[in-house]
């Protein structure tokens, strides 16, 4: 069919393909500056990690064509068979994968090591599109909006099991997906709630309110303000009761400045968590008769939720514990809270220095005396960004930064443009997966986020990565190219 | 698609992910344009800055004799890392030292700053070439083992120690010091007295330093830019001394087993010949390894061989001294040549005498050098000291002592040896302290005018009188530095310090001491056919035998060498002093010690004069 050939490559978002190509390329010059080591290879030698980067660019191009010539009905088609045949490679992974660096993750055929979980992402994004495109899918239904999330819980799970938890985290992003297709935001301002709570309760957890009650926790009392502010914010927005809202607020600030001024004045040891315990159940206390009053749901949640949060402030540290002891030290580095830049802090201080250390334009491509003398581990995968930012400098950086905002932000409108759901969905998923890599990858890299294993799409080293962000990023667009084909649904 | 109602919620999105690029980059201007640390921090991980040390100048004698010129020398260098299979055994027997020692090199180099397993490390410093070929010939039992080169000083004579000085490990003084060119880093070598410290600026050279690339283990992987940034060491200057290395070598044998010292310099150009300070040392003994435990060896000889007695030997000048007072008398017109005072086996004054030996009597200004008469010079010293013209004495005395100083006294010449001594000169106030102002008279100070009293000076002081009256009234300071490579020598070693003495005054003066050889107190020690100037002294010490002095020049016309010679609690200058002194001239000027005086460097060869 000549003619509905010529209409893909009118209709193909050239756009797109130029940004991926450019971001490709400089990935591998990136790649090639970061393994280069002085002696002379030829760069299409295999036996160095540019010469392999280069072979899987070239099946990734390949792989991308072949999924262009594909039927976009197709995708739509086989997503849950493709769904379900990744997931039980997932859990066939866990059985038969050596063990590589702590992680069962990767599955070896032979001279060939893939990772599954890079594909995944791709399988559960058809899924997600698949199962909440189908016609009579609404998010007031609870059992759906609950199977929507376990459609991406379970290769979530799988891949935990792998000892995989960065890759994991990334379905996380998942739920901005489900936000644009009409779920409460509520539940995203939940999940940024319980980020801070944790990430409160464990750097203040040992920090002391006053001196003579060392057990009071400086973390709890933030963690009791903030509940209580946001306490009053919900009853504003959602039962518009400024009421409710000065006579809490009021309490509140009264009984901890009459704390202070006892503690101040006199000298007395006042437990101000004592305080906080009490305002957070007069609050309870003062919703649970607003809703006998008022005959309104709202309050009895708003009262529930501040001991909910409490809950959750002294789970953390229990949480928290049960990381594995790498974890909380990458989590303890990024909060600041430990400082040994010869250890648990050495690669993302060598990391900042190699970056730094470029200053506006760079040290110019294989004049990074950091890169090249190796002083960032990983360097070539996941922290290949500090090449970029020695070698090539803030402008260089910033062009690559500036690179993928251009094709988040193309992706979204690309979405946006879409006839049919299922198109418009999985469009949000490739954007939204591409926007957590970028998130946690670079700011790691540049000490604002916890180090956290995986990889920046098109310039980390490795073939799974880079095939799976293809395959990801080629499919959207070949649903893209036939998105007249479709009148609604 | 018709009826979304949640179509806005795209800009929320796309707004959280501007707002976290936007967050990235506001980060990247923070740490690549605003923080400078991470430049720092980057080239303090990535470069290693290695010192290539410069060859030391070399010293030559005026006869262009290497005096002092550089060997190898080799550092045991280790990667800790590395040494997995080091055959420790072998090892110390190859060096020399025990294995206990061999584990506190070990434990010493794990303590030093800067240690890393990944690059070499110093275990032992200054291996000579011996040991380093043994250990070189057998590198494969010592794998991690490197050898680095350093050059160490090498003495081709054993003689001239002090005034050559050494070089050790610079102090903490010297570093402190360091402020402009910072040249120093703790470990390195400097000159630590003698000529090695007063030129150390020339003789030090440039350091060169190569800039490596080091990678995270401390591997290096190359030169940054190819050596691009790296400097050549510079080698240091040459240097050629004044001294004659053969002369040097006699006096020091003459002066074996006494205590005291020669300074000969040559009168015309200041320039000095030979420097002997007595007991000696060889100077290679502070070299090398072995150089503390020598140090400590020589610090505690009770003779103090480390004490340069040429330059910071203060003495009473004795006899000599009656020079000075002939030159000061006549220019202060208190005496003419035909001025004459009488003697009485000593000068009275009531209950006070100063004595002397038997001689005719009365006598005029050139007897009285010829016969070094005590009387004669406590007359016109006082003469002097209350003559009407002065006022009072303190005046008197002013004037007396601004000549003496004229003369090279009482001040440092400003050799180029460190550590010189002034000597001592009173003035008028030190006698207002001593007896109250205006409370003291001519008779009280009168012993200055024989060289005892209150005065000191330092043999080079009166090598330097000697000197000074070879020329008829000036004097260079005198110095041992003849030529420097690649620049002039500084100008006062070439400028003629003219005294306050009238240079007719010489004459009489020249005459005496000419006479003294012929037929006065050091006619036992003339040498034929060469007209020498002499005059013997005795300095008086209250702690034993008086010290032994002489003081010449020679040929008499046209002085080609003017001497000190001080030998340590041995009498009458006559006796050891001026035999030794004019071998030296006579060494210097004619190369050679003819029959008729051998037995006489025989006796002095052979005398030991040590305090028992």
């Amino acid at each position: 069919m000549p003619s509905r050939r010529i209409n893909i490559v009118k209709n193909l978002d050239w756009v797109t393909i130029g940004i991926y190509l450019i971001l490709v390329i400089m990935g591998w010059f990136s790649i090639y500056g970061a393994v280069y080591n002085f002696e002379e290879a030829p760069f299409w030698d295999i036996s160095f990690r540019y010469g392999k980067q280069l072979v899987w660019i070239g099946c990734a191009i390949v792989i991308g064509v072949v999924l262009l010539m594909l039927d976009s009905r197709l995708y739509n088609v086989l997503s849950y068979a493709f769904y379900f045949a990744m997931l039980f490679l997932l859990l066939l992974t866990i059985f038969v994968a050596p063990e590589i660096k702590g992680s069962r993750s990767w599955l070896v055929l032979g001279p060939v090591s893939i990772q599954p979980a890079e594909f995944a992402k791709t399988a559960t994004c058809l899924a997600l599109a698949k199962f909440m495109s189908e016609s009579g899918y609404t998010f007031s239904r609870m059992r759906q909006w609950a199977l929507s999330i376990c459609i991406f819980l379970m290769p979530m799970v799988l891949i935990i099991l792998q000892k995989e938890t960065g890759s994991a985290l990334v379905y996380f992003c998942l739920l901005l997906v489900l936000y644009r297709e009409g779920m409460n935001g509520i539940v995203l301002f939940l999940g940024f709630l319980l980020v801070v709570i944790f990430i409160v309760s464990i750097r203040f957890g040992a920090v002391c309110v006053i001196p003579e009650l060392p057990e009071e926790s400086y973390g709890l009392l933030i963690v009791m303000i903030i509940t209580l502010i946001v306490q009053c914010g919900f009853l504003l927005v959602f039962l518009h009761d400024k009421k409710s809202v000065l006579i809490i607020l009021g309490t509140s600030a009264f009984a901890f400045l009459l704390g202070y001024i006892v503690y101040r004045a006199f000298g007395y040891p006042v437990p101000f968590t004592y305080i906080g315990y009490a305002l957070i159940a007069f609050s309870l206390a003062f919703c649970v008769i607003m809703r006998i009053k008022e005959r309104l749901r709202g309050y009895l949640l708003i009262g529930l939720f501040g001991v909910a949060c409490i809950g959750f402030s002294g789970m953390a540290d229990k949480a928290f514990d049960s990381l594995m002891p790498h974890q909380q030290t990458r989590i303890k580095v990024t909060l600041g809270m430990e400082n040994d830049p010869k250890k648990a802090g050495y690669n993302v201080n060598q990391s900042m220095i190699a970056i730094g250390s470029g200053g506006l334009t760079g040290k110019g491509f294989l004049n990074g005396t950091q890169t090249k003398l190796k002083y960032v581990p990983e360097q070539d995968t996941d922290f290949i960004f500090c090449t970029v930012g020695e070698e090539h400098g803030f402008i260089g950086a910033t062009l690559v930064l500036g690179l993928f905002l251009f094709l988040l932000i193309r992706l979204i409108m690309m979405a946006e443009r879409q006839r049919s759901l299922f198109s418009r969905i999985y469009g949000y998923c490739v954007a939204s997966i591409f926007f957590f890599h970028l998130f946690v990858n670079i700011g790691m890299v540049v000490g604002l986020t916890p180090v956290i294993g995986i990889p920046l799409p098109f310039f980390s080293y490795g073939g799974s990565s880079l095939w799976g962000f293809t395959i990801l990023l080629f499919i959207f667009l070949r649903l893209d190219a036939s998105r007249m084909e479709y009148f609604g649904q | 698609m018709t009826n979304d109602i949640y179509a806005n919620r795209r800009f929320v999105i796309a707004a959280l992910m501007l707002s976290v690029v936007f967050i990235y980059i506001a980060r990247l201007v923070n740490l690549q344009l605003i923080d400078q640390t991470y430049q720092n921090k980057a080239d303090s991980n990535a470069y290693l800055r290695k010192v290539q040390f410069p060859a030391r100048g070399i010293i030559r004698d005026r006869n262009n004799k290497v005096l002092v010129f550089n060997k190898l020398s080799y550092d045991v260098m280790v990667v800790p890392r590395e040494m997995s299979g080091f055959d420790t055994t072998e090892f110390c027997r190859s060096v020399n030292i025990s294995k206990k020692e061999f584990l506190n090199k070990v434990k010493e180099m794990r303590n030093r700053v800067g240690y890393s397993r990944y690059t070499p490390q110093l275990l032992i410093a200054q291996l000579d070439a011996h040991d380093h070929g043994v250990l070189q010939e057998k590198g494969f039992l010592y794998p991690g083992m490197y050898l680095q080169k350093r050059t160490l000083r090498e003495y081709n004579y054993p003689n001239a120690a002090l005034l050559l000085g050494s070089i050790g490990e610079v102090g903490r003084a010297t570093l402190k010091a360091d402020t402009i060119d910072h040249f120093y880093v703790p470990g390195d070598y400097a000159g630590q007295n003698g000529v090695e410290l007063t030129y150390e600026k020339d003789l030090r050279g440039e350091k060169g330093e190569e800039i490596f690339l080091r990678d995270a283990h401390g591997r290096i992987q190359g030169k940054l830019e190819d050596g691009l940034y790296d400097k050549e060491s510079k080698p240091g200057k040459d240097l050629q001394l004044s001294i004659d290395i053969d002369l040097q070598a006699y006096g020091e044998r003459l002066m074996q087993n006494k205590v005291g010292s020669i300074a000969a310099i040559d009168p015309s150009t200041g320039e000095i010949l030979a420097l002997v300070s007595s007991p000696t040392y060889d100077p290679s003994l502070l070299v090398g390894r072995k150089r503390s435990e020598n140090y400590d060896i020589l610090v505690n000889d009770p003779l103090k061989p480390l004490f340069d007695r040429p330059m910071m030997a203060c003495y009473p000048p004795g006899s000599t001294f009656k020079t000075v007072n002939a030159l000061v008398l006549q220019q202060e017109k208190i005496i003419s040549t035909w001025t004459a005072f009488p003697c009485s086996e000593g000068y009275h004054v009531g209950s006070f005498k100063v004595g002397c030996h038997a001689h005719f009597s009365p006598l005029n200004l050139i007897q009285s050098i010829q016969h070094s008469c005590n009387a004669y010079y406590c007359a016109g010293f006082r003469n002097m000291m209350d003559n009407r013209k002065y006022k009072n004495i303190s005046n008197a005395f002013e004037v007396w002592k601004n000549h003496v100083v004229s003369l090279g006294f009482g001040y440092k010449l400003g050799a180029d040896v460190p550590n010189e001594k002034r000597g001592y000169i009173p003035n008028s106030g030190v006698y207002d302290k001593i007896y109250g102002e205006n409370r003291w008279k001519s008779l009280m100070i009168v012993s200055n005018s024989i060289g005892q009293g209150e005065i000191l000076a330092t043999p080079l002081q009166i090598a330097n009188l000697a000197a000074t009256i070879a020329n008829r009234g000036y004097y260079i300071v005198p110095h041992l530095v003849k030529h420097i490579e690649g620049r002039e020598i500084d100008s006062c070693y070439l400028q003629k310090k003219v005294s306050t003495i009238d240079s007719i005054y010489f004459e009489p003066v020249v005459e005496g001491m000419d006479l003294v050889m012929k037929n006065g107190t050091g006619w036992g020690a003339r040498i034929d056919s060469i007209e020498v100037c002499g005059k013997t002294g005795t300095a008086q010490n209250p702690h034993g035998e008086d010290h032994s002095l002489f003081m010449a020049f020679a040929p008499k016309k046209d002085p080609k060498i003017a001497i000190c010679v001080v030998v340590e609690n041995s009498g009458f200058g006559a006796t050891w002093a001026a035999p030794i002194a004019t071998l030296m001239m006579e060494k210097y000027l004619k190369g050679y010690i003819p029959k008729r005086r051998l037995y006489l460097e025989e006796r002095m060869l052979n005398a030991n004069l040590l305090p028992k």
